[in-house]
């Protein structure tokens, strides 16, 4: 909310610079967002009378102005077209300096335009930094004194407060709302003068009331109106409300509009002003029936719904209740007779129906927070008269139409002292908090052994429990003065599992291979990401942000290989990124009747727990491109390939102690939701296996644990991502990653280890992974470990040199170990023999010669 | 004696001039070895009168001593200057680079919220986590912000269905954990939350950390000493900071934290909101089943973006999801 400084000190006056008022208004919980100048800084600008015009004789749009000063005439050429004989016009004179749009200085010369000259100029408001408003002169009174600096005459000393309250503040969207705020922090009383003029009564004229009925007490607990007869709307409204409702940016319409807004700036009050002689029947306020419309004042048409509430007359709704009038009962030029309307409308119904129809207005903001709901007939006798003083006119009485069952209770708050001084960690006397809270005007009802009960002026709605009235206290002595302690509460130690790694480790272990961690947005081009995973169907946004932000990842992937993309696009021939995070993935059976289990108290609503219908699972993914190693002078470049990455699963699971129960399968397309994303042939699932499992496997039972994938992207996803390839990633369970045992010692054998190779020639299509366990269950007792130190085989559909097509060699180290004494040579050769003779029953494997 | 001092001679100057260790190693064998001038001499010994013998037998030992002096000397001289030509021959630029995987960074987002966890895991506060698709219920209700509350619009929430929605703060996950247990609590809950909202300086997805601390003598008092610790260990200076009456549903009293970060030009101090914090309202109390008359609590939370901006420079909020390499190489 914009107000103009000067109009703020009308009502309280501190001694006090504008910053130091400023700061003080934000350190009171009212923050100030901007302090603006009312205008530009400018010099020699007076108020101008047009005396005399005549056309230029060589410009058709031009005009050559006699302009009085006060004390001479001056010859100024204008091209307004707003520019006529009587009217009064700001006139910056020779030697004015004004400011620029940019802000830059420049001085008013003589000038010749088109050959007739020109001493001074005739500024819009745009010019003179008022407003936007440069169509034409602005136009001041008639009244307005020729001569007069325009500073003096308008009251340009003054600067604009832009205060951003919070929602709790309603009590503030008015003049007299901060004003009462200032005056609590500097101990002072607002202008009881003022405030008793503005809020005296103007007596009725005459007793003609209108008709109203309202239907629906509990959105409007309170209704006023008043009729004001014979009001003369041609009247300008006076510059200084014009003023100062340019300051709070509202623009001067005509005087009956612009005391409404006028009171509603200064008390906080929305009202409205119909003309009384197009309404038909009695005013009505009610909810709107399905089917009815209604023209808005700016213009807009709407459908109305039930939920609505209007103010309709025999023809129908004439205004949206609280939010805006509408086109055809609002006043016009040729308005007579007027109504006032005043109400209470309350806030909980008013929430939500200005959005509704994409509105926000003054009014409906006001509403929606609350109003002071006791003071609609001040507003009223306000607003009247500083209408009948403008266009005057004969008020009749106010109508009051009052359901005071519906109006809001106020009942006293309890506070207990001891609770204050808990709460703050502060200890003030009875005497200090009652004073603090009298400066609110929050006075005692009663005082008892505990502490009080107060009584809460309307206007301040907010401050129903203990801790409201605490948080004045807290306020009005400072928050910055409030003391300083240590927390006291009892150390609590945190859990140290020892079976889970942090994820900081994981995450620097990713670091240390080369990895850069990314954060992706959690919602995903739908499109996209259905074509990486058609078999998962994501969650779409009701209200994305943008088409391609608009479901809920199923995978990191697809955000990892957009933030790639965006990488290749800049010249980074190398990329390699992790994510850590949820991907969100519906339940697949719709879930029936499933209820957060948790602990609420009675009472509360049961709803289907999210957790019933959606699986939020933490995932690490991550993507490679380019070289496995950064260029340097002597490693040949080539792009990175599947084991590059699975290498670095394999040394990321490797941390983990038990690592050896991790394998690596092929998986058909069909197979989880990775089948279109990673090519066939070049892609894996990582298997964990517990003993249980593995036990399982051989006799044919549940396989190990899934916990991720890997592999190379396909090339259609490449080519519908456009990006370049080849390309890799991964994505794995957090969980899993993380997960690890608890290291247990064995004893060390003293004795040496005996090392047998073995080269043998086997169909390409044989598995290592099937070799190697076949080689660890035949290895017999003290078969220690075996390394994979050779494969050879052919490449491209031709045979390697010396072996067929179709088959290769792999060299394999087989270590044995005793635990208690030397190995002899011979049992070391017939566990050696075991495995050829198994390996060639097994896979026809022939040893290499 | 001439011979002897004839050979002793020859064999120092065939040493001076042996260019390596195999000439040497000739010179040895031709003078000391088995069939060497030396051993002929000795076998005139027998020659040789008795009286002479004992003398001469000293006096070619002692040339052969002098021979293999010369030989040690002169192989030590031969093997050191090959060390010296070996490790010359070795000598490379030091200046290239070495070999080394390319070490990646963290995200600056993670690196400010490991840096917040660091700072109240320390004090005792344990890091709860939570979901990221919300009820309403524990966005919204459980927090004292009913359906017609303003601060709803504030929010500008993303929605699913109507009960369903993208969190908009990680203070569902406090609620969750004071359902799920007992009281006091100490924690902290960072994560990412999303609002409906993107310019310059907002970003539909962003982190946020908040903290709560619930035991049975807590005050406002306390909330400011955490506070003000907390923001001077994470700037690492003993900056000003101020407090200031706010609002939020779920806190009352309630303040938004301001730190002094340089001066305008006048001189003035320039304050620039970091966090919001409050004493936990006894609404939000009573909907997740917590004695307020035992229990009080502090609640405090802050955008983990704003406070990396802060830390280290970052001018632009929405470089944080771009994920630029030569962004994120930086940190």
């Amino acid at each position: 909310m914009k107000i103009s400084e000067q109009w703020l000190r009308d009502w309280v006056d501190p001694a006090l610079s504008t910053s130091a008022l400023v700061h003080q208004i934000t350190m009171a919980g009212l923050e100030v967002d901007a302090v603006e100048t009312v205008a530009a800084s400018f010099t020699d600008v007076v108020v101008g009378e047009i005396t005399a015009m005549e056309k230029h004789p060589e410009a058709d749009r031009l005009n050559v102005c006699t302009v009085s000063d006060g004390i001479g005439s001056h010859q100024v050429v204008c091209g307004a077209p707003n520019a006529r004989v009587g009217t009064k016009v700001p006139f910056a004179r020779i030697g004015a300096s004004l400011k620029g749009a940019e802000g830059e200085p420049f001085k008013i010369r003589k000038a010749k335009l088109r050959g007739v000259e020109s001493s001074g100029m005739l500024c819009s408001e745009a010019e003179l930094q008022l407003s936007e408003a440069a169509d034409g002169l602005m136009e001041l009174p008639a009244a307005a004194p020729a001569g007069k600096p325009l500073e003096q005459y308008l009251k340009l000393d003054d600067s604009i407060i832009d205060i951003d309250l919070t929602p709790n503040r309603g009590d503030c969207l008015s003049v007299l709302g901060i004003a009462r705020e200032v005056a609590a922090v500097n101990r002072i009383r607002i202008d009881e003068n003022l405030l008793e003029k503005i809020s005296a009564e103007v007596a009725a004229a005459h007793d003609e009331t209108f008709p109203v009925k309202v239907m629906a007490s509990a959105d409007c607990p309170k209704f006023t109106s008043r009729i004001v007869r014979n009001v003369d709307l041609s009247q300008p409204t006076p510059v200084w409300m014009v003023e100062r409702l340019r300051r709070s940016g509202i623009r001067s319409i005509d005087a009956a509009v612009d005391v409404t807004n006028y009171v509603m700036l200064e008390l906080g009050q929305p009202m409205h002003a119909f003309d009384l002689d197009v309404l038909n029947g009695e005013l009505q306020v009610r909810h709107a029936a399905a089917g009815e419309t209604l023209t808005l004042l700016d213009e807009t048409s709407i459908d109305l719904t039930d939920s609505s509430l209007v103010i309709a007359d025999a023809n129908g709704p004439l205004a949206l209740a609280g939010i805006m009038g509408g086109l055809n009962s609002g006043v016009t030029s040729q308005t007579k007779n007027i109504l006032f309307e005043c109400a209470f409308f309350a806030p909980v119904p008013m929430a939500g129906r200005a959005r509704h129809y994409g509105l926000h207005t003054d009014a409906s903001h006001r509403f929606e927070r609350g109003v002071d709901p006791d003071h609609q007939e001040r507003a009223v006798h306000r607003a009247t008269q500083l209408l009948i003083d403008i266009c005057g006119g004969e008020p009749g009485p106010i109508d009051i139409q009052l359901d005071t069952a519906t109006m809001p209770a106020r009942p006293p708050v309890s506070v207990r002292e001891q609770y204050v001084a808990d709460l703050l960690g502060l200890q003030l006397s009875r005497d200090e908090i009652e004073q603090l809270l009298g400066l609110l005007d929050i006075r005692v009802e009663q005082v008892n052994k505990e502490g009080w009960r107060f009584n809460v002026p309307a206007h301040r709605f907010d401050v129903r429990r203990e801790v409201d009235i605490i948080e004045e206290v807290a306020r009005l002595y400072g928050y910055n003065k409030l003391p300083v302690t240590k927390p006291k509460a009892a150390i609590g130690f945190q859990p140290l599992p020892e079976k889970q790694r942090e994820l900081g480790q994981i995450r620097q272990a990713l670091l240390t291979m080369g990895f850069q961690e990314a954060i992706t947005y959690s919602f995903v081009d739908g499109i996209k990401q259905a074509k990486l995973f058609p078999t998962l169907e994501g969650i779409d946004l009701a209200n994305p942000i943008a088409s391609d932000m608009g479901q809920m990842r199923v995978s990191l992937l697809p955000g990892l290989l957009q933030a790639m993309r965006y990488n290749q696009n800049r010249q980074q021939s190398r990329v390699r990124l992790f994510e850590t995070g949820l991907r969100f993935i519906p339940v697949q059976q719709p879930a029936v009747n499933v209820v957060d289990t948790g602990a609420r108290p009675p009472g509360r609503p049961a709803d289907l727990a999210v957790s019933a219908r959606i699986v939020q699972d933490k995932m690490l993914a991550g993507v490679l491109f380019g070289s496995p190693m950064p260029e340097s002078r002597d490693a040949k470049a080539r792009p990175v390939d599947f084991f590059d990455m699975k290498g670095n699963i394999e040394q990321l699971l490797a941390a983990r102690t038990g690592h050896q129960d991790i394998s690596y399968e092929p998986f058909d397309d069909d197979d989880g939701h990775y089948g279109a994303i990673f090519q066939q042939g070049q892609r894996c699932r990582i298997v964990r296996n517990s003993e249980e499992t593995s036990k399982n496997q051989q006799s044919g039972g549940p396989e190990g644990k899934t916990i991720g994938y890997a592999g190379k992207l396909h090339p259609s996803a490449l080519k519908n991502l456009d990006m370049n390839g080849p390309v890799f990633g991964f994505e794995l369970r957090l969980s899993e990653v993380l997960a690890t045992d608890l290291p247990q010692s064995r004893s060390i054998s003293r004795y040496p280890e005996i090392r047998r190779d073995l080269a043998i020639i086997i169909e390409e299509s044989i598995s290592y992974q099937a070799v190697s366990e076949l080689v660890r269950s035949a290895g017999g007792d003290y078969f220690q470990r075996q390394v994979l130190f050779d494969v050879y085989q052919g490449q491209n559909g031709e045979a390697a040199k010396g072996l067929e097509l179709g088959m290769k060699s792999l060299g394999i180290g087989v270590v044995w170990q005793h635990p208690d004494r030397t190995l002899r040579d011979e049992e070391v050769q017939s566990a050696f023999n075991d495995i050829v003779s198994r390996l060639r029953e097994q896979f026809g494997a022939v040893l290499r010669s | 004696m001439d011979n002897l001092e004839a050979l002793l001679h020859e064999a120092q100057g065939s040493i001076q001039q042996a260019g390596d260790l195999k000439a040497l190693e000739q010179i040895r064998v031709d003078y000391l070895g088995k069939k060497g001038h030396f051993a002929g001499l000795m076998s005139s010994l027998g020659k040789m009168s008795a009286e002479e013998r004992p003398a001469f037998g000293a006096r070619v030992n002692e040339a052969k001593a002098g021979v293999q002096h010369a030989l040690n000397e002169a192989r030590a001289q031969l093997e050191s200057a090959a060390l010296e030509s070996q490790l010359s021959a070795e000598a490379i630029d030091i200046t290239l680079p070495g070999r080394f995987q390319s070490s990646g960074k963290l995200h600056p987002v993670t690196r400010t919220m490991q840096r917040i966890e660091a700072f109240f895991t320390r004090c005792g506060y344990s890091v709860e986590e939570g979901p990221e698709i919300e009820d309403d219920y524990h966005n919204f209700e459980a927090l004292n912000i009913p359906a017609h509350h303003p601060a709803r619009a504030m929010h500008d929430t993303f929605y699913f269905d109507p009960g369903t929605l993208l969190r908009t703060h990680t203070s569902p996950v406090q609620v969750r954990v004071m359902e799920s247990a007992k009281p006091p609590f100490r924690m902290i809950c960072p994560g990412r939350v999303y609002r409906n909202d993107s310019d310059q300086t907002h970003t539909p997805m962003f982190h946020q950390v908040e903290g709560l601390l619930v035991d049975r003598q807590v005050s406002f008092a306390d909330l400011k000493s955490t506070i003000v610790s907390f923001l001077r260990e994470f700037f690492e200076r003993d900056l000003e900071v101020r407090f200031r009456p706010s609002y939020f549903p779920f806190t009352e009293p309630s303040a938004e934290v301001d730190i002094e970060w340089g001066r305008d030009d006048q001189g003035q101090v320039r304050w620039l909101e970091v966090m919001g914090c409050g004493m936990v309202h006894p609404t939000v109390f009573e909907a997740s089943g917590i004695d307020t008359t035992q229990y009080r609590g502090f609640a405090f939370g802050m955008g983990v973006e704003r406070m990396a901006m802060l830390r280290y420079g970052v001018n632009d909020l929405r470089q944080f999801f771009e994920n630029d390499l030569r962004f994120l190489n930086q940190f």
